[in-house]
């Protein structure tokens, strides 16, 4: 039996496992929409705005390791997803994103809602393809995933004409997804493995810097594995947060620009550092010439492009960080070595030094202003640090960051790459979709919610009892600190005037809404909204004003050059 | 440092952009950049000379191969090569010029192709030095046109830059 391009499409998904499908109709995919409408196997998900979709699609991935999948329309559709896919590019998510585009014969000609999406998205995709054929319909979609999930993963965008969807054609699920010239390497090289794991026997001060690839490997495991029977200090990047127990005595800290004092001095002054799925981001490096300046380096990486690009590394492996963590461990336990025991007892006493520097202090106390700090703690107290966080993106991601201990990798979803503003409610909305029962906080600020707010609609029309923790400090409090710092305190466009009444904006959508003003309405505020399983509840907490985010490294400076606070000195 | 490299690609619309646009996004330069099926249809050979640290063309060889569309890369630099361009050139051609003219021709094994009482077309392949001196020996003065067609470039040997086995 034939069936249409439009059918081929919901039947596809349907066999590639697809749960939700996050979309907005339009011309162009009328076909496909028809077709969603005559199943029920593939659940859509209605956004209010084509980044929206992107971002739930992205936020459904980080949290569940499986592919986001966004369906669009062409032109305005398109453009508009741009900003979800560049986001889930810079960060490495895979997500499959849907175009649909003008009829084939009209392609070319400015047609009614063309846009070259397959030429404006090249530059933010891990690969795109455009439908030429409807018979290539199903296996490019298939390959669509097989790239979008394997390897280093990222965005596939497929672009669809709309006369493709009407065609018709058998259907069978192809089986092979390979491409000739995309292999993926997985196992890493054995002798490179050996080489690494006797530079680490013999290290006096080890440190373990593990990003984003260990979430993305789900590696979690294999790294607390390594870690703990090295006894080294680990440190985690904002994308790895959660990759190695924040709990664990072991754990010293995000690192980088506003990582903790430990973390940093402990790259500053390591004597082998073990990178494993991390880029080697401006973000944690600081200056290239002062970055760890005494280590012998070695590097895991799944994607031979991270290697030697801002670092040189002596020893590099390019494979899963899961597999070669646990040929590294085997490696290390069969040579029957273990770290100098005196050393590495001198190696933490001086991390311990650092760490009692207490670089993350704040004004716990104040009763009378909250302190966004003490929101982030008491958040964290509340879920037993069980909840999944998104984020958007400011000083609020950044305390979030320090403040809420990961225990458990993919619980932390936030935009490190590209640092879109607008991430953290969509995200939430995929989160939540993926983990129904979950408890779901999306921390923002008054900023960064207004860019994606149209998704309080989403979130009524399914249920999602989110919690939205507004740390609304009229300011967009990121760029008012480096105007304070860089720029004497020449607020420029900084200043957010004319804020909405949010409490009203979420009661208006159909939510609940609580403005808290005094530290100590803070506790009960939190524990209201974590209660209420039924609705979403948008907490807008007027926060300090003039809070800065501590430590900081200024942009160009190194890890041992940072400051720990405005009346601290520089440590 | 100058390198040529070799690529088999995906003969497919978008391959090339995807080559180029990789360039101009991440600030890479790119001397030459020729492209054209192969014998098997579904693959272009494309030859691109461009420079850059060690550093820089480590990076440009990793962010090539792991275009989608890259099937093969080879690195000929590293290699004894030949290596090969084109020229077709317009020049004014007058008076006791003509003669002059096709004596330098001639002795670079270039040939006229095309003839008018005023001007020759001059066909001459050779590698990149060979061609430069041909201008150069021509003169800016007497030059109407060129038309290079960048380099093209193929190891010595029995090397041979195929799609690896399946
Ligand atoms: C306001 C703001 C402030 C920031 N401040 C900081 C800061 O202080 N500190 C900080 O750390 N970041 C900070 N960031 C984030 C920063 O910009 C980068 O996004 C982040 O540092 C990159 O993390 P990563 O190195 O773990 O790489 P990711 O982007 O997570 O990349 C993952 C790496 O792992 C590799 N990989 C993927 N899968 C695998 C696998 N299976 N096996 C092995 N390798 C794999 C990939 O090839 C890649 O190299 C900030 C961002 C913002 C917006
Ligand atoms: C889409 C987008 N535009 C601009 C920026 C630059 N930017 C980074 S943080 C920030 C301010 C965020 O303000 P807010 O959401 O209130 O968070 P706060 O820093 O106050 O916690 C801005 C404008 C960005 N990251 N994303
Ligand atoms: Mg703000």
């Amino acid at each position: 039996m034939e069936l249409t391009g439009a059918e081929i499409f919901v039947r596809c998904l349907r066999d590639e496992g697809v749960e939700y499908l996050f979309g907005y109709p339009g011309g162009a995919v009328l076909h496909i929409y028809d077709a969603l409408y005559k199943q029920e196997e593939v659940k859509h998900i209605l956004v209010r705005h084509e980044q929206g979709a992107a971002h739930a699609a992205d936020g459904y991935a980080r949290s569940t390791g499986k592919p986001g999948v966004v369906l669009v329309t062409s032109g305005p559709g398109a453009t508009n997803a741009v900003t979800g896919i560049a986001t889930a590019y810079m960060d490495s998510i895979p997500l499959v994103v849907f175009t649909g585009q003008v009829m084939t014969h009209l392609i070319g000609d400015d047609a009614f809602q063309e846009v070259d999406a397959i030429g404006i998205t090249r530059p933010c995709v891990k690969h795109n393809f455009m439908v030429k054929d409807v018979r290539d319909l199903a296996l490019i979609m298939r390959k669509a995933f097989h790239v979008a999930t394997t390897g280093r993963p990222g965005p596939v965008v497929v672009d669809i004409p709309k006369d493709i969807t009407a065609h018709k054609t058998s259907y069978v699920f192809p089986q092979d997804p390979t491409l000739r010239s995309y292999k993926p390497v997985r196992d890493g090289d054995p002798a490179a493995i050996r080489k690494a794991a006797a530079v680490l026997a013999q290290a006096k001060r080890p440190m373990v810097y593990a990003g984003g690839g260990v979430v993305l490997g789900n590696a979690a495991t294999e790294l607390t594995e390594l870690v703990r029977w090295l006894g080294a200090p680990c440190t985690n990047t904002l994308m790895g947060l959660g990759a190695f127990p924040a709990t664990d005595p072991l754990f010293v800290g995000m690192l980088g620009m506003h990582g903790t004092y430990e973390a940093n001095m402990g790259m500053h002054e390591c004597d082998v550092l073990l990178a494993v799925g991390a880029r080697f981001d401006d973000r944690v490096t600081g200056d290239l010439d002062k970055f760890c300046p005494n280590a012998r380096i070695i590097h895991i990486d799944i994607d031979p492009a991270s290697i030697q690009k801002n670092v040189q590394v002596e020893i590099a492996i390019i494979g899963e960080a899961g597999l070669v963590m646990r040929e590294m461990l085997a490696a290390l336990k069969g040579a029957g070595v273990r770290l100098d025991e005196a050393a590495l007892k001198a190696w933490w006493h001086k991390i311990d030094a650092w760490r009692a520097r207490h670089c993350l202090e704040y004004d716990r106390a104040n009763t009378e202003v909250i302190k966004p700090q003490f929101v982030l703690e008491t958040l964290y107290r509340l879920t037993g640090g069980d909840a999944f966080i998104t984020s958007d993106v400011g000083q609020h991601q950044m305390w979030a960051a320090q403040f809420y201990k990961f225990d458990k990798p993919r619980r932390w979803i936030n935009s490190g790459g590209l640092g879109t503003m607008g991430f953290g409610l969509p995200a939430a909305i995929g989160v939540q979709l993926a983990h129904p029962d979950a408890t779901v906080a999306c921390v923002t600020g008054e900023a960064s919610i207004q860019m994606c707010i149209q998704e309080l609609s989403t979130c009524k029309q399914y249920d999602l009892p989110l919690t939205i923790v507004n740390l609304n400090n009229r300011y967009m409090g990121m760029v008012r600190q480096w105007q304070e710092f860089f720029y004497q305190s020449r607020y420029s466009h900084s200043y957010l005037e004319a804020l909405p009444d949010f409490v009203k904006l979420a009661e208006s959508y159909g939510h609940a809404g609580l403005r808290i003003d005094k530290p100590h309405d803070v506790e009960a505020a939190l524990k209201e909204a974590l209660g209420q399983r039924g609705r979403l509840v948008f907490l807008d907490f007027i926060t300090d004003q003039t809070e800065n985010v501590y430590p900081m490294i200024a942009a160009g400076a190194g890890h041992h050059e940072m400051h720990l606070a405005t009346d601290r000195e520089l440590a | 440092m100058r390198h040529i490299i070799s690529i088999l690609l995906e003969n497919e619309a978008g391959a090339l952009s995807r080559v180029a646009g990789l360039f101009s996004a991440r600030g890479y330069n790119i001397a030459s950049l020729t492209v054209a099926p192969t014998e098997d249809p579904s693959l272009s050979r494309m030859t691109l000379v461009t420079s850059g640290s060690e550093g820089v063309v480590d990076q440009i060889r990793k962010q090539l191969n792991k275009l989608v569309d890259v099937v093969k890369l080879v690195d000929l630099t590293d290699n004894e090569r030949i290596e090969r361009e084109m020229l077709l050139i317009k020049v004014a051609a007058e008076g006791e010029e003509r003669d002059e003219i096709k004596r330098l021709s001639d002795i670079f094994r270039g040939r006229i192709i095309d003839v008018t009482d005023r001007a020759y077309t001059i066909e001459l392949t050779g590698d990149g030095g060979k061609i430069d001196a041909f201008i150069s020996v021509l003169q800016p003065r007497r030059i109407l046109e060129v038309v290079r067609s960048g380099v093209i470039g193929i190891a010595r040997g029995s090397i041979t830059v195929k799609p690896d086995a399946p």
